[in-house]
């Protein structure tokens, strides 16, 4: 059927309500558009249409906007620019830099302002890795850039495109100066005709957040991301292109963890997004990471960071965006080949956000007044994570890993949000009011949290750190299983009721979660554990319960098994610093020398 | 020249619709005079073509179809201000109610601000010394931090709240402070403690009052900490001071919150409350800080009684997701005559870790601080224990560490209403209990600082 067009400029605001706007004589309006809406040209997206209205999302406050003010379709999908100079920027939920804002606004974030994302007039010297004449298709890597001294910045043949090599430049450019042309070797898309087949590539290029980035294929995640947290890395781990989600009650740690994992995960690139949560979380990253040192190079931790900072006092309707925009960038650079970390704090925040969109729209609402398309939309974030063979002809591998908080009310573990994202999640780090109040941090309840990864990342850990890490992990945790079984009984009819075998459990078990679990982040040895420090400490531990398990079968009183003089230093061991590791050899003779004067 | 309508067609709850409007903006203010010719005041909700939806600050009580007149005024709802709101008392939409002149505004100011940019935020590190050992020692507060007070009903949280705005300083420091109080549908009692508070201690020169009493209109209340907001980012923003703002009580604020989400039938989320209350709530809360390169501070301690103490329920969980932390009162300790009752295993203060330490309080405050959590926790444990199996079931040390949390309850926690305690009192105090027991079992303190400290309190 033929359609009448009326020129755009027809189109026009008929409703206001909150986020959400509605325009009517939309004749070109397609789902997910961007749009400029009212006279201040504020930046909104199509969320639904029928016959020419279109419901449009709202980036930014729309006090002010009335009926009768136009509305302007940008024809194009909302899209992030992808280039050299994304790495240590802070960006909002829809990729407008908030230090160039800053720069321009003053301290307050105010409306209409569109800035580029990426800076145009710097200049980055670009090292070609191709040469005339070579062929090179999707994902090929044609050259490098120092984008910060932890990060090369590969950049790469765009989607789409596939031929030979006509031009490849080297030296100084802008992102939007060309530093290569490819003559199309394929059909040319129709698109391209008009060019004779020739497509200029210039760094900047861009990508729709709502779009997965393609890849050749998915692997199976099989090494660990390192965390340098005990319970994660030890109990719990997450591999490298997993997932995992934080749930917990506020103020039981999710932030805090989520910050220590930015900092020390052995990721090349972390995307960090705050997504309707604190100013000052985000204040807080922005000043300490530029002085926290990557431990492997000494460089400061915000070279390799991007942080995508929508607050919970900003716009609504760019906090849903902000995830996506956060993990296309992310997808960005797993593609060129690094191991990139995303966490988001917190889903919650982003899933209602999507709730209040619905409510405007008066869809009908599901579980909580959740839309109904609650988990398929969680589902197809999560699945953004993976391990792949990148695009290209060298078959890189990259990784992409997604770790978001949950903020589910009062803690309860029933919200529709928690349900959904652990029915696509691989690991789940249950943090628990009770072990906050009594400050044992990290909060994480080592009975009820799970990984799937387990069993993936066994080989790796065995191969690396040493065979029997596996080992040792499953008898701590079958001591701490233990242990919870036998507090019942103490809760029942106490301590005498346990056998000095079962005492000895219960003491290890509180070891473990004292010595080893608790892990201090504002402690500056304490809040990273590399994993041979990891091993060598939960050795000591089970050391000294095995060797006490065989002194008390010796006839040795528990008594004075419980009163060791080297538990002292046991206590203290988290604080070794890993140049020091040597001493965990002295912890173990003593431990050897101390039960044997006892046996004998 | 404004256009005035007489098309109202619909009146339901706080909320009227007014039709065949034209040129209205979202979120503009609106006049509605009655014919009594009285006039109230209401804020556009949302508007579909030629309708719009007004929100009415002081309810629809009296209000007709036909006679009631409808001007829009083409901007929100602003504050005038100036210097000369220090020392003065308004009602919950600005207006004076202490028959005092009126305030000649120095300029106006939309009460809903903008957003702070987190890369303009400093991030707030100086310690505040408000004298209360619970707080002090235990939950730091610091300059620029969103602390709230869960209470109930009935707890001390004025006197709690009033002793906080008395003693609380920077040490070492002589500065510009004031004290905004914005009072939502509490009781006239209640607002008249903290008026007569503050005029006891000379207070009130400093202070700038908003007040909504419980029989005020309750629409009103969502117009009040926006008004005392605007009034202290003036303060702190443009005219250098530190501001300490009181809000009380947020849960009246949310419960009007709710009526209008009802009056408009949104889908209601947990207990009736609308599903955007957290980004509300944010807009109020995030307004606390320090931003670079400005003098003044805004320290928020907004105050609210948590329905049944439940601490799930939305106001205060939705509250504690916001906020840098949270000062929970208990009643049993109010009960054993623990005055001020804070319950300081659940309170929490997330931004001591900067506030606390060498150059701040003192080097052992943080290894202290956790040493006493970790000692008060055991011994609670091992009281409730003894609840089960008796005294007798305990082990010497665990009935050492009982006996400890109730010293810790008495005489750390409790102290009188005007009692000022220094951060060194605090800390000794804190030394003193961790005499008690046995030093091999002080695991979380350094041992420099045991050589240096606890030798001290033996002494
Ligand atoms: N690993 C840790 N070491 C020491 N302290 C910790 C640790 N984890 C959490 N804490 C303490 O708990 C407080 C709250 O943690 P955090 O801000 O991460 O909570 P949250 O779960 O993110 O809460 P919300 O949902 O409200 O954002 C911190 O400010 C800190 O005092
Ligand atoms: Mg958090």
């Amino acid at each position: 059927m033929e359609r009448v067009t009326t020129s755009p400029t027809k189109a026009r605001i008929i409703k206001v309500s909150g986020p959400l706007v509605v325009a009517e004589g939309m004749v070109k309006a397609k789902m997910y558009d961007m749009v400029r809406v009212g006279r201040m040209g504020l930046i909104g997206e199509i969320i639904e249409i029928k016959e020419d209205r279109a419901s449009i999302q709202v980036y930014e406050e729309t006090s002010g906007l009335g009926p009768g003010e136009p509305v302007e379709t940008t024809l194009a999908p909302l899209s992030v620019e992808l280039g050299p100079g994304l790495m240590s920027g802070i960006y909002d939920g829809i990729q407008r830099p908030l230090d160039i804002i800053r720069d321009k606004t003053g301290s307050y974030i105010t409306r209409g302002i569109t800035l580029p994302a990426v800076n145009r007039k710097k200049k980055w010297d670009f090292i070609p890795l191709v040469k005339e004449g070579d062929e090179v298709r999707t994902g090929d890597i044609l050259g490098t850039v120092q984008e910060t001294p932890l990060v090369i910045h590969k950049v790469l043949v765009p989607s789409g495109i596939e031929g030979e090599i006509r031009v490849i430049k080297k030296g100084r450019f802008t992102v939007t100066q060309t530093i290569a042309k490819v003559r199309t070797s394929s059909p040319p898309a129709p698109r391209l005709r008009r060019a004779g087949g020739i497509k200029e590539i210039r760094m900047l290029q861009k990508w729709p957040v709502r779009r997965e980035r393609m890849v050749q294929k998915k692997l199976p995640p099989e090494i660990p991301l390192v965390t340098g947290q005990r319970v994660i890395d030890t109990f719990f781990p997450v591999a490298k292109g997993g997932t995992a989600c934080i749930p917990g009650p506020f103020g039981s740690g999710k932030t805090v963890i989520l910050h220590a994992i930015a900092a020390w995960a052995d990721a090349q690139i972390i995307v960090y997004i705050g997504c309707g949560e604190r100013g000052n979380e985000m204040t807080d990253v922005l000043l300490e990471f530029p002085k926290l040192k990557d431990p492997k190079t000494g460089r400061p931790l915000i070279e390799r960071t991007i942080m995508i900072a929508n607050t919970s006092n900003m716009p609504v309707a760019a906090r849903e965006a902000s995830i996506y925009t956060g993990i296309t960038i992310a997808e960005y650079y797993r593609d060129m080949g690094y191991n990139v970390a995303v966490m988001a704090d917190s889903t919650s925040r982003w899933a209602e956000a999507l709730r209040e969109i619905s409510g405007r729209l008066e869809e009908m609402p599901g579980e909580e007044g959740y839309p109904a398309y609650l988990g398929t939309r969680v589902a197809e974030f999560y699945e953004r994570a993976g391990r792949v063979v990148c695009q290209g002809t060298k078959n890189r591998e990259g990784t992409l890993t997604v770790m978001g908080a949950v903020s589910p009310p009062g803690g309860d573990l029933s919200d529709p949000v928690v349900q959904a994202t652990l029915r696509t999640v691989k690991v789940f780090w249950a943090l628990e009011d009770r072990l906050a109040y009594m400050r044992h941090f990290p909060a994480i309840n080592w009975l009820n949290s799970y990984s799937l990864y387990l069993d993936n990342v066994e080989a790796y850990l065995g191969k690396e750190i040493a065979n029997d890490w596996m080992k040792l992990r499953n008898i701590a945790m079958a001591i701490l299983q233990e242990e919870d079984s036998l507090q019942e009984i103490v809760r029942l009819v106490g301590k005498e009721a346990l056998s000095p075998r079962e005492q000895l459990v219960v003491e290890t078990a509180k070891s473990i979660r004292e010595d080893y679990l608790m892990q201090d982040a504002f402690h500056e040895i304490d809040v990273y554990a590399p994993l041979a420090k990891q091993y060598r400490m939960l050795k000591v531990i089970l050391e000294l319960h095995h060797s006490s398990e065989h002194a008390l079968e010796k006839g040795v009183f528990l008594e004075k098994l419980l009163t060791l003089k080297i538990k002292e230093k046991i206590d203290r061991m988290k604080y070794i610093e890993e140049k020091n590791i040597r001493e965990f050899d002295s912890i173990e003779k003593e431990i050897k020398r101390e039960i044997e004067g006892l046996t004998k | 020249m404004v256009k005035e309508y007489l098309t109202i067609s619909h009146i339901a709850g706080p909320l009227i619709l007014v039709e065949e409007t034209s040129g209205i903006k979202y979120g503009e203010i609106a006049e509605i005079e009655l014919a009594t010719k009285e006039v109230r005041r209401g804020k556009v909700l949302e508007i579909t073509a030629d309708k719009a939806l007004v929100q009415l600050f002081e309810g629809t009580t009296g209000l007709n179809v036909y006679q009631s007149r409808v001007r829009f005024l083409g901007k929100g709802i602003e504050l005038g201000v100036s210097m000369d709101l220090l020392g003065r008392i308004f009602d919950g939409l600005g207006r004076p109610i202490d028959g005092g002149p009126k305030i000649i505004p120095e300029k106006r100011i939309d009460i809903n601000g903008n957003p702070i940019n987190p890369t303009a935020r400093d991030y707030p590190t100086e310690f505040i010394q408000t004298g209360i050992s619970a707080i002090d020692g235990m939950n730091t507060l610091v300059r620029g931090q969103k602390l709230p007070i869960f209470s109930g009903a009935g707890l001390p949280h004025p006197q709690i709240a009033a002793q906080i705005a008395r003693q609380a300083r920077v040490l070492g420091k002589e500065e510009k402070f004031a004290v905004v109080f914005a009072a939502m549908g509490i009781t006239f009692e209640e607002a008249n403690y903290f008026i007569t508070d503050f005029r006891r201690t000379g207070a009130i020169e400093r202070a700038v009052l908003f007040v909504n009493l419980a029989d005020d209109p309750a629409i009103e209340r969502i117009a009040t900490p926006r008004l005392a907001l605007t009034c202290a980012e003036y303060l702190a923003f443009e005219k250098d001071m530190h501001v300490l703002v009181i809000l009380t009580d947020m849960t009246n604020y949310a419960n009007a919150l709710r009526e209008i989400s009802a009056a408009r039938k949104e889908v209601p989320g947990r207990r009736g409350y609308p599903g955007y209350m957290y980004t509300d709530l944010s807009t109020i809360y995030e307004r606390a800080g320090r931003i670079k390169g400005k003098k003044g501070s805004i320290t928020q301690i907004p105050i609210l009684t948590m329905p049944e103490d439940d601490k799930t329920h939305p106001i205060p969980d939705l509250t504690g997701y916001i906020t840098e932390g949270q000062i929970i009162l208990s009643r049993p300790l109010h009960r054993r005559g623990v005055y001020p009752p804070i319950d300081v295993l659940p309170s929490l203060s997330r931004l001591k870790e900067k506030g606390v330490g060498k150059d701040k309080t003192r080097e052992d405050h943080g290894d202290v601080t956790n040493q006493l959590f970790a000692c008060y926790a055991r011994g609670k444990e091992a009281k409730e224990l003894a609840i089960i199996l008796g005294e007798a079931a305990l082990t010497e040390l665990d009935k050492i560490y009982a006996k400890l949390s109730d010293k810790f309850e008495e005489e750390f926690v409790a102290q009188g209403g005007d009692e000022n305690r220094s951060i060194e009192e605090t800390l000794d105090l804190g030394w003193k209990l961790l005499t008690m027991i046995p030093t091999s079992d002080l695991k979380r303190i350094r041992d420099e600082y045991i050589k240096k400290y606890l030798k001290q309190s033996n002494q």
